[in-house]
């Protein structure tokens, strides 16, 4: 099983490889670059900024270097945040959306299988349709929209969770944020847990429960939802993965301060300055 | 008993009488959906979500229709137990097989799981599971199919029941292992006298096993009866019916200077085992093990053998579907060395026939498409008009109405389905036809007609035919030369009646003996 798991990770080696080199080249072949203002620096100026970063060097020794330094955990320093190293926004800001994430994961999980399995033992009922239909707006309904309308009504109508920051780190900060970050993924839980829950419920061994008389509860807890699970806990890893990546969005919009928000947002600023510069 | 669907209410069962004592063995027969099952499920609750129960149904004078779930559950699976058809799937394969015998036990009797283990030990050594200590913690998937229906036994006895209801209980299970479960059942009703309900389709079963017989069709009893008054003078016509459905009659065989059609020599299929990309361990493993055939034309050889025996891969490699070892002939050319290309003209005079008329026909094509579609690469020459044509004239010859040619295979029933599959492979007027498990998933009244057509057609179109099957009363019926294989070697080949009359090989004598032939 442990050398199993070894080689699972070892297989992820050349993936993240690639996945660097390409983003590297793609980020260097887009045309402009970090210090394109809406009003062009002055050459010197430039030529001297370029040398700091070593972005006049040929692009291979450029790639060379980055790899090697990233290997060893220096991403370098950050084109927008002058005075921090890329590996520092990131200490400074995975904490939060770790927290966050974890909670948001925890909250969509159980959640999400409960009403899924609720779902699934009513099957075709009203009860059935209602939670489904949520979980459908669940997963259309983007986190930049339920965010903003959470605040909304218990923030701002009912005074009942603060707004926004993080606070001391407290539970009252988390909720709202860590409500909007996990809708979305509860919705997908529950989506698969109904499905699976239901062909399970249907198979022969749970017709042999039932009819040996075990209460139901053990019926579905014992025998459907251990098998019921395999779909679920596969999907836990992109939802983490989904969850991490999704909170920065979620962030942004309760303003956590020094978030990986900040850091996630960096090259997009870098677009839209170019951008304005290519269209005045 | 009703059931609601999207087409109205389906009364599936219309009010029936049955009753059981002590000690007593009732069967219930009929076909597919004459409702056997579902009166039984009725009873113990377990419909599916769209089944209603009305009516009155008591266990030492206890209603347990309408009972409220948890006075049924303490009826069920204590005092009423059930085993099923399946038993791969019955067993809840995230369990050892030891928890699963112990849930019952715990459930109705209280105690833990640990002292339950002595009983649950106790059981399966009863139910004939070797090694009982070593077993108890398996999965159900490192048993066999006997094995797992073993357990089920024990599950069903853990209790000690009044009632056991058996559902089709060897239907998935060889002949060899089915004549050892109902023998186990035999004793272990006679050790502790309780009632069994044997619901099967099987009359051979039925007439070795049960004291009483209930015959059903279209969710109605037409007869009931102890087994000699249904088996010696059956009153309803459908009994008699049912009884004449045994495959009947004999192929005569062929002139001894009829042409070799098809030749298979030495033939050998290997398989390779594990050899995924980490997991190291590899190895072959021997399907069909030097295996020589002559099929003659207008013959019909039988290949018998139990699952896993190597009969259907034969047929496979005899047709070059799977890479094989071994030298081929058809006709007079040699195909040993033949590749799927050069194959493939030759494909139109060697066809198939599955076993799964549910399965084998896609249920996107209409019924016409289907037939016609190997014309498309046999005789491309032909204009839609004539592929028209050729589509009525084999369906007519396999008995449907040509006009159902515009419909779709999930209309018809699984005779008609086998026919559809029939006229598929004979409108490339073929010269072998190889017939894998043709009748088995089909009922037997249905088995008797579709037998009849195959024999007719083979004598208006001078086929030969290699009869895959483990029905043994059917093989019998079909062909003139029968193969018996086990482990992917012959035992026993000959002249059907030299094979069914004196067989010889003490495997081929076991399973003559384990077939109740009505």
């Amino acid at each position: 099983m442990f050398s199993f798991v070894l080689r699972r990770l070892a297989s992820a080696v050349p993936t993240l490889f690639i996945v660097v080199t390409i983003s590297f080249f793609l980020m260097r072949f887009a045309p402009g670059g970090p210090f394109n203002l809406e009003r062009p620096l002055p050459p010197q100026t430039m030529a001297n900024l370029m040398a700091t970063y070593q972005l006049d060097k040929p692009i291979w020794t450029q790639y060379v270097t980055y790899i090697t330094n990233a290997v060893t955990g220096d991403f370098g320093p950050s084109y927008i945040y002058k005075d921090n190293t890329v590996a520092e926004l990131i200490g400074k800001g995975l904490p939060y959306s770790l927290e966050l994430g974890f909670y948001a994961l925890i909250v969509a999980l159980v959640g999400g299988v409960l009403a899924g399995t609720v779902a699934a033992l009513r099957q075709n009922s009203l009860l059935d349709f209602a939670i489904m239909s949520i979980s459908t707006v669940g997963v259309t309904v983007p986190n930049f929209v339920v965010g903003p309308v959470l605040t909304l009504v218990f923030a701002i109508m009912l005074s009942w969770l603060p707004a926004g920051g993080w606070g001391d780190g407290s539970l009252r900060f988390l909720i709202l944020p860590m409500i909007a970050l996990a809708l979305p993924q509860l919705a997908v839980f529950a989506r698969l847990t109904r499905g699976s829950m239901i062909e399970a419920l249907h198979t022969d061994h749970i017709r042999t429960a039932r009819a040996y008389g075990l209460p139901a509860r053990t019926v579905v807890i014992t025998h459907a939802m251990r098998a019921a699970m395999l779909p679920v806990v596969s999907y836990l890893a992109p939802c983490a993965a989904a969850l991490l990546t999704g909170s920065a969005v979620v962030e942004t919009i309760f303003t956590i301060p020094e978030s990986a928000a900040t850091l996630c947002l960096a090259p997009s600023t870098a677009i839209i300055r170019w951008s304005w510069a290519q269209s005045s | 008993m009703n059931f609601s669907t999207p087409d109205g209410t389906v009364q599936a069962v219309k009010g029936i009488d049955l009753d059981i004592r002590a000690g007593e063995t009732l069967a219930v027969v009929g076909e597919s959906g004459s409702g056997k099952s579902q009166t039984m499920m009725g009873i113990m609750g377990l419909l599916a979500g769209n089944g209603t129960v009305s009516g009155s149904a008591k266990y030492r004078g206890q209603e347990l229709v309408g009972l409220p779930p948890k006075a049924l559950n303490a009826v069920r699976g204590a005092k009423i137990t059930m085993i099923f058809q399946e038993p791969m799937t019955s067993l809840d394969p995230l369990y050892t097989i030891g928890r699963q015998v112990a849930e019952p036990i715990v459930h109705h009797r209280g105690g833990s799981f640990k002292q339950a283990r002595q009983r649950v030990l106790e059981l399966l050594e009863l139910v004939g599971i070797p090694d009982p200590a070593r077993r108890i913690d398996s999965y159900p998937h490192e048993l066999s199919g006997g094995q797992r229906q073993r357990v089920m036994i024990a599950m069903a006895l853990a209790n000690e029941p009044d009632i056991l209801i058996a559902d089709e209980p060897t239907t998935a299970l060889d002949v060899t292992i089915q004549a050892q479960i109902l023998d186990l059942l035999r004793s272990l009703q006679a050790r502790f006298g309780m009632a069994i309900v044997l619901i099967t389709h099987d009359l051979g079963i039925v007439k070795h096993f049960a004291n009483h017989v209930a015959v059903m069709r279209r969710g109605e009893v037409v007869e009931t009866g102890t087994t000699a008054e249904i088996f010696e003078a059956p009153k309803a016509e459908y009994t008699r019916m049912l009884l004449d459905a045994e495959p009947s009659g004999r192929k005569p065989s062929p002139p001894d200077n009829a042409p070799i059609m098809l030749e298979g020599k030495n033939v050998t299929v290997d398989y390779a085992l594990g050899g995924g990309l980490f997991s190291g361990k590899s190895g072959t493993f021997r399907a069909i093990d030097d295996v020589t055939l002559r099929l003659k034309q207008g013959q019909t050889i039988g290949i018998v053998g139990e699952s896993g025996s190597g009969k259907s891969t034969l047929g496979r490699a005899l047709l070059r579907l799977v890479p094989s070892g071994g030298h081929y002939r058809f006709e007079r050319t040699d195909i040993s060395g033949f590749d799927r290309s050069a194959m493939r003209p030759l494909r139109k005079q060697l066809q198939l026939v599955f076993q799964d008329p549910y399965g084998s026909l896609s249920p996107r094509q209409t019924v016409g498409e289907i037939v016609t579609e190997g014309l498309y690469v046999h005789e491309p020459q032909l204009s839609r008009a004539d592929r028209d044509k050729r589509a009525i004239e084999a369906l007519k010859e396999v008995g449907l109405d040509p006009a159902s040619r515009n419909r779709y295979p999930h209309e018809f029933s699984g005779g008609q389905r086998q026919r559809i599959a029939i006229a598929r492979a004979i409108i490339l007027k073929p010269k072998i036809v190889i017939l894998d498990e043709p009748t088995s998933a089909l009922d037997r009244s249905v088995q008797g007609q579709v037998i009849d057509l195959l024999r007719d057609l083979q004598k208006a179109h001078g086929l030969s035919y290699i009869f895959i099957s483990h029905d043994l009363s059917v093989v019998k019926a079909m062909s003139d030369y029968v193969i018996v294989m086990k482990d992917g070697k012959i035992v026993e080949e000959g002249e059907t009646d030299a094979i069914f009359d004196a067989p010889k090989a003490i495997y081929t004598q076991t399973l003559m003996g384990a077939a109740f032939t009505a």
